[in-house]
């Protein structure tokens, strides 16, 4: 019910808040700007009385104009430093207006995905039980999955909330995508170098139609030599289109309750063809 | 006393909007310590205090990158003014408080060098008749004083901002006549009388109480000493009034996010300006602390403007 409300308060507030970019205009601008700058403490405080405008924590309400800007920003910007990770996220939240309801769509039309979004499960190392991951029999998706954690030394903590994203579903939508990233690492057997998070966003860029996936599938190999790029074109990025045209949708599956099941028969249930034996 | 000591707070608010809103203000006020503002929102003074704090050291590594994209160079410019304005000459003892990167600093300290060198070629041009042994010793003597006893003290209350000026000082090879001390402009560690001229460039904004800190400058200034303040201000015209405000709110917060990683700091630069005083209230307040003359320059139709008032 909140829900509904809260939605129906944002679909109202949005539109009003920067009509365009002749709206914040003279001095007096305290009444049209957002008053949801939250301090960086991030605690709720005393509300303003003009209202919030904040759908979920650490959402900032942006304007279409500063939507573009962060777009473009964000691209040239992950292109020139490649570890900006925070700027392909923001990529990934200004450019998916189209794709992110999509995705929303195709999960509420699956019992799975159904159910992923009524309870909103969050990958992160405060939900996991590494230890007992850890235990699980070599070739079963919990112990492969942690492997890939300490073999990459990477972390589930690491992903960045979503804060453009003007609808509280979309956004769990897209950290959901964000979180379920590393499964698809360990689905493919890709590593976290160049060339493995290239062939993923292939696979992902089929599977979901993010732009910023397609960005990133098409500009990431621009950083690679060309021994690396024969490999990918020859034989990595193939599999992955077929991959991920043969498989259904990969956020249709509730990872979180098939730690057990064996990686082959979770490819195999997905539709994601064996991995070709090459060197990554 | 209680509601004497919150009369200046409840007249601002009122001024700011709303005879409500400092009701609220001032019940607010009498529970948590006083209110006062952080960008758009209404804190406590100890609250906005650790906030600044936090975007400090949140922003000090890309600060000079923040700065030069924001203001697309031409802060570079408004310090230039600021220092011409100045015109110290060799032996002025400068305060630059809030001076965390260095800026202001590392610019006085060029235009004492030059300054200085123009001073000993004016001496040696007069001293042509002297034999080559006289100008080798005078060359001597004044080798060891290439800035002619002028120092500056560049104080801030943050430590991540200070280091930052440390280490672009080392880089950039300024060592002498240079000291770096953490202090707050509210209560400065110095004695009275010290100082010739007192700088705080785009600092005085995020000082709480910014009455104090102007008290502190008139204290720590020696009579004939000099106060300059560079700070962003508030435009008339209502074009540019317009372009500006467009370019503050919707193009900063996204540079902040995209080269800093921090979009909640720089959209806690933009409103803070609009909450800064205008150009004649600050004149005002620098009056108030007992400065004399005190005059004010814009700088691009008033987007920033220099204050300037002498300790008589």
């Amino acid at each position: 019910m909140l829900l509904l409300l809260r939605r129906a308060a944002a679909r109202a507030g949005v539109p009003l808040l920067r009509a365009g970019p002749g709206s914040p205009g003279n001095a007096g601008l305290s009444r049209s700007e957002p008053r949801a700058r939250r301090g960086r403490g991030g605690e709720e405080e005393e509300e303003e009385d003009e209202g919030c405008y904040q759908l979920y924590p650490g959402h900032i309400p942006t304007s279409p104009l500063q939507k573009a800007l962060l777009a473009a920003g964000s691209a040239v910007m992950a292109l020139y430093d490649p570890y900006r990770h925070d700027m392909v996220a923001v990529l990934g939240e200004t450019t998916g207006c189209l794709a992110l309801p999509n995705l929303r769509d195709k999960m509420k039309h699956h019992p799975e995905g159904y159910r992923i979004l009524q309870e909103r499960p969050r990958i992160c190392l405060s939900t996991l039980d590494m230890s007992r991951l850890r235990e699980l029999p070599d070739g079963s998706l919990g112990r492969e999955y942690v492997r890939f954690l300490e073999d990459n030394k990477v972390s589930p903590d690491t992903r960045m909330p979503a804060k453009f994203v003007d609808d509280e579903e979309l956004a769990y939508v897209i950290q959901r995508y964000r979180e379920v990233h590393d499964m698809m690492h360990t689905l493919l057997g890709m590593p976290t170098n160049m060339l493995g998070e290239v062939v993923v966003k292939w696979f992902e860029a089929v599977q979901t139609g993010l732009p910023m996936c397609v960005l990133g599938a098409a500009f990431g190999p621009v950083r690679l030599s060309a021994r690396k790029l024969q490999v990918l074109a020859t034989e990595l990025v193939p599999w992955a289109i077929r991959s991920g045209r043969n498989a259904s949708c990969i956020l249709n599956v509730y990872y979180e309750q098939r730690w057990e099941q064996p990686v082959e028969s979770l490819r195999e249930e997905i539709g994601i063809f064996p991995p070709p034996a090459v060197c990554v | 006393m209680a509601a004497a000591a919150l009369c200046p707070c409840q007249a601002v608010l009122a001024r700011r909007g709303g005879a409500l809103r400092a009701l609220c203000g001032s019940v607010r006020g009498l529970a948590a310590g006083t209110q006062t503002h952080f960008g758009f929102q209404s804190v406590t003074e100890e609250e906005r205090r650790e906030k600044i704090n936090q975007v400090f050291e949140s922003v000090a590594k890309k600060y000079d990158v923040m700065n030069d994209s924001m203001t697309l160079g031409i802060h570079r410019v408004w310090k230039d003014i600021l220092v011409h304005k100045m015109n110290p000459c060799p032996g002025t003892l400068l305060l630059d408080v809030a001076g965390g990167t260095g800026d202001i600093a590392f610019r006085f300290i060029n235009y004492i060098r030059s300054a200085r060198e123009r001073q000993l070629q004016r001496k040696l041009r007069q001293h042509q008749n002297l034999s080559w042994q006289e100008i080798s010793e005078s060359y001597q003597e004044e080798q060891f004083k290439p800035l002619g006893d002028s120092q500056v003290v560049v104080c801030d209350i943050n430590k991540e901002m200070l280091k930052v000026g440390k280490q672009k000082a080392q880089y950039l090879g300024y060592s002498e006549g240079l000291s770096w001390v953490l202090g707050n402009a509210e209560e400065l560690p110095f004695d009275d009388d010290k100082f010739d001229v007192y700088t705080i460039a785009f600092g005085i904004r995020n000082v709480t109480r910014m009455d104090l800190a102007l008290q502190e400058a008139y204290r720590v200034l020696k009579p004939g000493g000099r106060f300059l303040c560079l700070e962003f201000s508030h435009v008339s015209n209502p074009i540019i009034s317009r372009l500006y405000d467009l370019y503050s709110f919707q193009v900063i917060p996204v540079l902040g996010e995209v080269i800093a990683g921090d979009w909640k700091s720089y959209q806690y630069l933009v409103e803070s300006i609009r909450r800064f005083p205008p150009q004649e209230e600050l004149k005002a307040m620098i009056e108030d602390a007992g400065f004399f003359k005190v005059d004010y320059q814009n700088l691009n139709s008033g987007i920033v403007a220099i204050h300037s008032g002498f300790k008589l």
